[in-house]
């Protein structure tokens, strides 16, 4: 089992080198980058905002609920739902998702090009296909996931507001100044690096996961699930780590 | 011509080729002939490269394509071109995005040069209607075509094929193994065929050699290989009742 995981983690490494080697033609990449962005960032917006509302809304009920103290301001509420959205919900959680929704396509995607031999067909032409294929949807997402979680947070606090205006559950007023109450703007900051950090790990890991797969559909499925599992574990590991470098 | 001298290859302790030593001439159709299992495919894939042989060397016309830096390799790799068994079409490109590909990344032509160069290559394989078409939407035979375009659009020095017939009719076997043939002597290419298809042995190929066990057994060409007394050989080529008849006739 620790053979497998240090086998893995140097062939990983290995790939990364392969992955950010100089690329044949930067014009090329460009188109590729542009296309990934739209792809694996710009189409995750609606499941990202359904996602967003809701838990926002359902983090305001939620708090509504346990607060239910007349010694209790009720400003805290806001406060409390925006400090869920932008610690935790808009970054890890979001970025588990996109691991579902994103890490799965990009394993499945290069893992069928793997089997159907389009990988070996690039790398005949003198192509470095880690490069051309990997590289355009690590930059895509690093440079688009940090937007969504800053989509997730304003949606998120969005979904509060809704909630806390249409069911009366408190005053929309005290709601927006919980939002402004002992504002830090690190904690956003904070945030969006921990988002390209996760962007980097889903989509290296997945690419990771569908380029070494062997076989046929069976395997693609099953590198498909591994890079879900792998990328959703060192999420965890990394928001642990980053947490502790970045908010102590 | 490539050639390779002494050539080892094994999977898992398991050895796939011994002692392959073989030349293929320029020019001509060379096409590697064998059993499911034999090896042809692996001894294809050393020789471009994508399998390291543990032993042996290989030589594109006079370089050592073995001891050759990656870098290096890539310059050779420029004139290669590839027709796999499935074709090897990216899904997410059209055609003429597939076979405008290599042009893109490896030459510096303007936009208009490469749709006239593009264009060319899909009118050679007859496959001008189908420039906009994704290979999903694509024919067995169309997918081939579409295959040898991209393969030739960089007028390459060296072409191999992995069974370019496996999955087609015999009518469209016998176009795509013109269409090869003629490439190979129109533009004087080292075309290396890897098959198991009878009618392209007796059509085209020019030079045979036949892979049992991993191991060469016969070379020739499809002049004589009819009249060899090479026992594995004659299993391989009259395997069909067809065949065997069409033996006894002759005889």
């Amino acid at each position: 089992m620790i053979e497998q995981i240090l086998t893995a983690t140097g062939k990983y490494f290995i790939l990364m080198r392969k992955v950010f080697s100089k690329p044949e033609k930067f014009p090329i990449y460009h188109t590729r980058i542009y296309a990934e962005i739209v792809s694996l960032g710009i189409n995750s917006i609606p499941l990202t905002a359904i996602i967003s509302i809701f838990i926002g809304a359902v983090i305001t009920l939620q708090m509504s609920i346990s607060l239910q103290n007349p010694f209790i301001p009720q400003y805290l509420i806001g406060y409390a739902t925006r400090e869920t959205m932008t610690l935790e919900f808009s970054s890890t959680v979001v970025a588990l998702i996109l691991a579902g929704k994103v890490g799965s396509n990009i394993a499945s995607e290069i893992g069928t090009m793997r089997i159907t031999e389009q990988i070996d067909a690039l790398e005949v032409m003198g192509i470095n296909s880690a490069s051309y294929l990997i590289l355009p949807k690590i930059v895509a997402t690093v440079c688009s996931f940090p937007f969504l979680s800053m989509l997730s947070m304003i949606i998120g606090i969005v979904g509060g507001y809704i909630i806390a205006a249409f069911t009366g559950i408190m005053i929309p007023d005290d709601y927006l100044e919980g939002l402004k109450y002992c504002f830090v703007m690190w904690e956003i900051t904070y945030s969006l690096i921990k988002m390209a950090v996760f962007a980097f790990i889903i989509t290296s890991i997945s690419a990771f996961c569908g380029y070494y797969a062997k076989g046929n559909s069976l395997e693609v499925g099953r590198s498909s699930t591994t890079a879900v599992v792998a990328s959703s574990i060192t999420i965890m590991i990394f928001n642990l780590i980053l947490t502790q470098l970045m908010l102590t | 011509m490539i050639s390779c001298k002494n050539l080892y290859k094994s999977f898992d302790g398991r050895t796939i080729l011994h002692d392959i030593s073989v030349e293929f001439k320029t020019g001509c159709t060379n096409l590697i002939i064998g059993r499911s299992g034999s090896g042809k495919t692996v001894l294809l894939k050393c020789l471009v490269g994508l399998h390291e042989p543990e032993k042996g060397e290989i030589f594109f016309d006079d370089l050592s394509f073995t001891n050759l830096s990656f870098s290096e390799r890539k310059e050779i790799r420029k004139n290669i071109g590839m027709i796999f068994q499935g074709g090897a079409l990216l899904d997410s490109s059209t055609v003429f995005e597939n076979v405008k590909l290599p042009l893109d990344l490896f030459t510096n032509q303007s936009e208009k040069e490469k749709r006239e160069r593009v264009e060319f290559c899909l009118e050679r394989v007859k496959l001008s209607d189908a420039q906009k078409l994704y290979p999903s939407e694509l024919s067995g035979g169309m997918i081939k075509r579409a295959a040898i375009a991209r393969a030739i659009v960089l007028n390459p020095k060296y072409l191999f094929c992995d069974e370019p017939n496996s999955g087609l009719d015999p009518q469209t076997s016998i176009i795509i193994d013109e269409l090869i043939h003629n490439i190979t002597k129109e533009y004087n290419i080292t075309t290396i065929i890897n098959t198991h298809d009878m009618n392209s042995v007796m059509e085209i190929g020019e030079k045979i050699i036949f892979i049992h066990q991993g191991k060469k057994w016969w070379e020739g060409s499809n002049d004589i290989i009819l009249n060899s007394d090479n026992k594995e050989l004659n299993d391989f080529v009259f395997a069909s009742a067809m065949a065997k008849r069409a033996k006894s006739m002759l005889k």
